[in-house]
């Protein structure tokens, strides 16, 4: 049976930091990180903005695509994250509340670095697909932490891609997914850290490019298609670099990735990267292009799909916002000090 | 604060889903949700839920805030005219404070309210931010 996404959204905050900015604090050389990362600035939520508000808005904007499907008709809700407001108490509940969908429903909460978001949106398809459910709503969300002065301060981002599946009404259908993962210690956050750490320069050879091209490769093999079948291509992107890199040696374009290519000016939005870099592709897809997406994350796997888009997307793109403009609009530039505040990195007794 | 857990769990339906009344008669629609329509006297009702903008009709700026929302301040609480013409009271959020004005149109978005503490519940609900698209 045919399955795929039926309806998609996104949400950013509209804050912004530069990496001049945060450099100027630490004593960082800006130019070099701007160029070693390729970034030149990120998104960072307000106080009153975490993942779980991200994800609602998300969801909002995927059932304005979806041709009016009723909440109350969705199966299940899977969020990936790795910053799930609550230790326990899951973020699922609250956003089927928050939509409409409760109590006929199926939430869990998914972790798994930067990849909880793709895995949510391969358990949600897979549901469809086997007929459990009509609709299920996979939700990829982040309020991403990095350590004051890591290098990861100067890309960890917020933002949510939310894409509600289905069997009918279509708007990109699955053809093929392939996962592939091994136990990678190259990311990782202990229980009570605040933040998380990392291998440094261990998280890019044996870490991303491997398990990006291990899926890559083994999707591209087993649905017989090459690079230059595709019309676009996503890929995890923990800085601007290393999607672009990893699309090079895989053989696509940069003209490939350009849409989803969002990492230079809205950060690494974490377990949101890929499937954000997804809505900004389909917003721009043309009915029957093939559009391939790779996820990464760390401990360590990738979760690969290839989507077909159909008819019904030159419909539904302009129902709400499009990505490119939350990424590029209404944008409030703020200074370190009032990044400081809205991340809680400024200890208050109280 | 104690039993704060339960009165935000009660008012799911008016701050989560901006569920209101409309009334039978006079066609009016209230939130939160009231029993008797005070115009008409009347007690028919159906519930629904308020359309997504709307305009800010007045404002007052909180300097000196309630200390669940201290480290906001300063921020704007604006009574609002949804497009169906109902009116609610919101805290403003992702403005500033000169760029408030009477008149300017709104989003409703889901926000954080407030948060007990760093352990008790986080209470979601409805803010307005400036509409941009």
């Amino acid at each position: 049976m045919a399955a795929g996404i039926v309806g998609y959204g996104a949400h950013l905050p509209r804050h912004r930091i530069t990496v001049e900015e945060i450099a100027k604090v630490w004593g960082a050389d800006a130019p070099s990180y701007k160029k070693g990362l390729m970034l030149r600035e990120k998104s960072v939520p307000p106080p009153d903005m975490d993942t779980i508000t991200l994800s609602v808005e998300a969801a909002k904007r995927a059932l304005i695509r979806s041709g009016g499907v009723d909440a109350a008709d969705i199966g299940a809700i899977y969020i990936g994250s790795e910053s799930h407001p609550y230790a326990v108490k899951p973020s699922g509940t609250t956003v089927a509340e928050a939509i409409g969908a409760t109590p006929d429903i199926h939430c869990a909460d998914f972790e798994f670095a930067c990849k909880a978001g793709s895995e949510a949106m391969y358990v949600a398809l897979s549901h469809v697909k086997a007929g459990e459910m009509k609709y299920a709503l996979a939700i990829a969300a982040d309020t991403s932490q990095g350590a004051p002065s890591d290098a990861l301060e100067f890309s960890a981002a917020a933002g949510a891609g939310a894409f509600i599946m289905g069997t009918d009404n279509l708007v990109a259908e699955i053809e093929h997914t392939h996962s592939y993962m091994t136990d990678m210690p190259d990311f990782w956050r202990r229980e009570h850290e605040f933040y998380p750490q990392h291998g440094g320069r261990f998280t890019g050879e044996e870490a991303y490019f491997a398990h990006t091209k291990g899926a890559s490769n083994a999707i591209l093999k087993k649905s017989g298609m090459k690079p230059s079948d595709f019309a676009y291509a996503i890929f995890h992107q923990p800085n601007g670099k290393f999607p672009q890199r990893v699309a090079f040696e895989l053989g696509f374009t940069q003209e490939q990735i350009d849409p989803g290519w969002l990492a230079p000016t809205l950060g690494n939005t974490y377990s949101g990267a890929s499937p954000i870099g997804l809505t900004a592709t389909l917003d721009v897809a043309k009915p029957g292009d093939m559009v391939f997406m790779c996820s990464y994350g760390s401990g360590a796997g990738s979760d690969a799909f290839i989507w077909k888009v159909t008819n019904r997307i030159d419909e539904v793109r302009d129902l709400t916002v499009r990505t490119q403009k939350l990424l590029e609009e209404n944008l409030t530039y703020i200074d370190y000090g009032t990044y400081a505040k809205f991340r809680h990195k400024i200890i208050k007794n109280a | 604060m104690t039993m704060f857990s339960s009165r935000n769990w009660r008012e799911y339906p008016h701050r989560y889903r901006t569920e209101a009344s409309k009334f039978k008669k006079s066609g009016k629609t209230y939130i939160p949700k009231r029993l008797i329509d005070p115009e008409t006297g009347d007690t028919e009702q159906e519930t629904v839920r308020l359309p997504e903008t709307g305009k800010v009709l007045t404002y007052t700026i909180i300097r000196i805030a309630p200390s669940q929302w201290g480290d906001n301040a300063p921020y704007a609480l604006a009574i609002v005219e949804m497009t169906d013409g109902t009116r609610l009271m919101a805290q403003m959020t992702d403005v500033a404070m000169e760029d408030v004005k009477v008149g300017m149109e709104i989003r409703l978005e889901f926000r954080r309210i407030q948060n007990e503490g760093s352990h008790g519940v986080i209470s979601y609900g409805y803010k307005a931010v400036p509409k941009w698209f």
